[in-house]
């Protein structure tokens, strides 16, 4: 028996989605062009009016944001309601200081967390359900979103955000958790943790786990589904355009349906900016349809996606797009971190540093691990080891509060990083994150 | 008075001692002490060299070094003549960064190479003790 959480407008035929698109898209330009001057300002530089778009064809002819416009705009630029009407603030991990706030209605936080309950009916909840969630609570829309998307469903919510493993692990037992929310590297430690307490896959009462916030291959999610005994599914979401939910997996696995009421998807070409038809690979960009305070018209995500409208066999008639297949900016996720080599190179500077340093990440035991190797100028140099020891200390803090993750750092002699045809490699990324 | 000690940055991987202790036997210029402290990712090599500026010359071509003033004290070669040096130190308010010891010179003689966090107050302790610190010209007399 398949279960939707909202069956008619996830099953609704294909003419009857373009319909509701069309009549939000033309409503929703109109909201963004009376409201937010900066999106006005980058409309009329191009010379389209809110009379031009009559329908989703029309949105081509917007202009882009990126996330430069957001850090320009921050905060309140692209805020399109009276704050007096908003009632949260997420945020993203900011790049070089400057953070993303997103604001949201209540309308916004009931269309963001139905979509999550989307995910967690799709992944096979009910209100028969313990639903686990542990990422983290806070300005980080994950926990929250799931947790609004749990009580939607009416599933008992278990609000463990992240961390301390021995306690998830005590409260999964204890109180049965059937379906388990997290980044898809902490649910494999979660199981390998469990596995070193002696508990088998089958002692568990979980069935499902929605798995997301970074990169994951199919072999991971095998592994996950073996050693924790459950189905699991990908789930997508940007604090841009809202949070988690933006798109879910059903229970083919084989892509994630994109809320298609809410959220228009179109895949450009990266280079030209110009919209690629289905099936073909580019850069994921988004416009939200019906948010109130903070509408995104053409977002660039710049995950790299492909999207499907084959029929999908569990009954669902939104477009589905694969898992991101890279990026088309520098952007690593490091343990559900989005991190950028300009911030570690503004640390450095900022502490004295030179820029002459290499990433590595790797993922070891599917946990992902992350080494800064830096040169060091000589007249840093000390003959006490203490010294050197306590610049990487400092280093390492400096890099955590920045980044929020905090790297082992490895100071190193000068003209010790590898350059390639003269240039130096900045990153090196050993993780097998696609197929 | 203090001698001079160069350090010299290692990355912990085969072959860079080797390359280091190479350039200064290359240069003709003999290796009077030696210490190595490691850790995880990296050395720090300390020597006391006969040609310190130009160890510091030819070590420089691939790593970076530093120059720091150690004090070296001449004891007898026998049991409790380390303690008996570091009993004095104790007495003050002077912390030890780290220590290394030879045997040369005349027989009977060993050395003792310290890295206090004060050197002044550290000399002042043993003077008064009867222990004079060497110098660079002290140890070239008595050591190739």
């Amino acid at each position: 028996m398949k279960n939707y959480y909202q069956k008619e407008i996830e099953t609704a035929p294909r003419e009857e989605i373009l319909k509701i698109q069309n009549e939000k898209i033309v409503k929703q330009v109109k909201h963004v062009y009376d409201n937010v001057p900066y999106y006005r300002d980058l409309m009329d530089k191009k010379g389209v009016k809110p009379e031009d778009i009559k329908g989703v064809d029309d949105i081509k002819k917007l202009p882009f944001l990126t996330k430069d416009d957001l850090r320009e705009c921050y905060p309140y630029g692209l805020l399109a309601t009276d704050l007096k009407d908003c009632v949260r603030i997420q945020s993203t991990s900011g790049t070089t200081g400057k953070r993303v706030v997103a604001f949201y209605t209540q309308h916004d936080i009931d269309l963001w967390e139905d979509c999550c309950a989307r995910a967690i009916v799709a992944a096979g909840g009910s209100n028969e359900d313990v639903v686990q969630v542990c990422y983290g609570y806070g300005l980080f829309t994950g926990g929250p979103g799931l947790n609004g998307g749990s009580h939607k469903v009416g599933s008992l919510t278990l609000p463990m955000s992240s961390g301390n493993t021995d306690r998830q692990i005590q409260f999964m037992m204890d109180l049965n958790a059937t379906i388990l929310c997290c980044t898809p590297s902490y649910a494999a430690y979660i199981g390998e943790t469990l596995a070193e307490k002696g508990y088998k896959p089958e002692d568990n009462k979980l069935k499902a786990g929605i798995f997301g916030a970074e990169p994951w291959t199919e072999e991971m999610r095998r592994s996950i589904e073996k050693s924790l005994g459950i189905k699991a599914y990908d789930i997508y979401g940007l604090t841009e355009i809202s949070g988690p939910g933006v798109s879910f997996e059903c229970e083919e696995q084989t892509g994630m349906h994109i809320n298609e009421d809410h959220f228009y998807a179109e895949i450009i070409d990266p280079e030209t900016g110009e919209v690629l038809p289905d099936g073909e690979k580019g850069e994921l960009v988004f416009t939200s349809l019906d948010k109130e305070a903070f509408p995104l018209l053409r977002y660039r995500t710049k995950d790299i996606c492909i999207l499907s409208r084959k029929k999908c066999s569990c009954g669902r008639t939104h477009v589905k797009m694969t898992k991101p297949l890279g990026r088309s900016d520098d952007m690593m996720i490091i343990r559900g971190v989005n991190v950028f080599p300009s911030q570690i190179e503004a640390v450095l500077l900022k502490e004295g540093y030179t820029p002459n340093y290499q990433i590595v990440v790797d993922r070891k035991n599917n946990t992902d691990t992350f080494d800064i190797y830096v040169e060091l100028a000589p007249e840093q140099f000390s003959d006490k080891i203490s010294d050197i020891q306590s610049r990487e200390a400092a280093l390492n803090g400096a890099m955590r509060s920045m980044l929020g993750i905090g790297p082992k750092i490895h100071l190193v002699a000068p003209k010790t990083i590898t350059r390639s045809e003269g240039k130096a490699v900045r990153v090196i990324d050993k993780r097998k994150l696609h197929d | 008075m203090a001698i001079t000690q160069l350090s010299a940055f290692l990355e912990n991987t085969p072959g860079t001692l080797y390359k280091a202790v190479s350039a200064i036997s290359d240069a003709g210029i003999n290796l009077r002490a030696l210490s190595v402290a490691d850790t995880k990712d990296f050395g720090i090599l300390r020597v006391i060299v006969s040609d310190p500026a130009k160890a510091r010359e030819v070590l420089s071509d691939d790593t970076i070094i530093t120059e720091t003033q150690v004090l070296a004290v001449k004891m007898d070669d026998k049991a409790g003549a380390l303690k008996n040096i570091l009993n004095i130190i104790e007495s003050i308010d002077v912390n030890i960064e780290y220590v290394y010891a030879f045997t040369g010179g005349s027989k009977g003689s060993a050395y003792v190479v310290l890295r206090v966090d004060d050197n002044e107050q550290a000399e002042a302790v043993l003077a008064k003790n009867g222990i004079t610190t060497l110098t660079d010209a002290d140890l070239a007399s008595v050591l190739p």
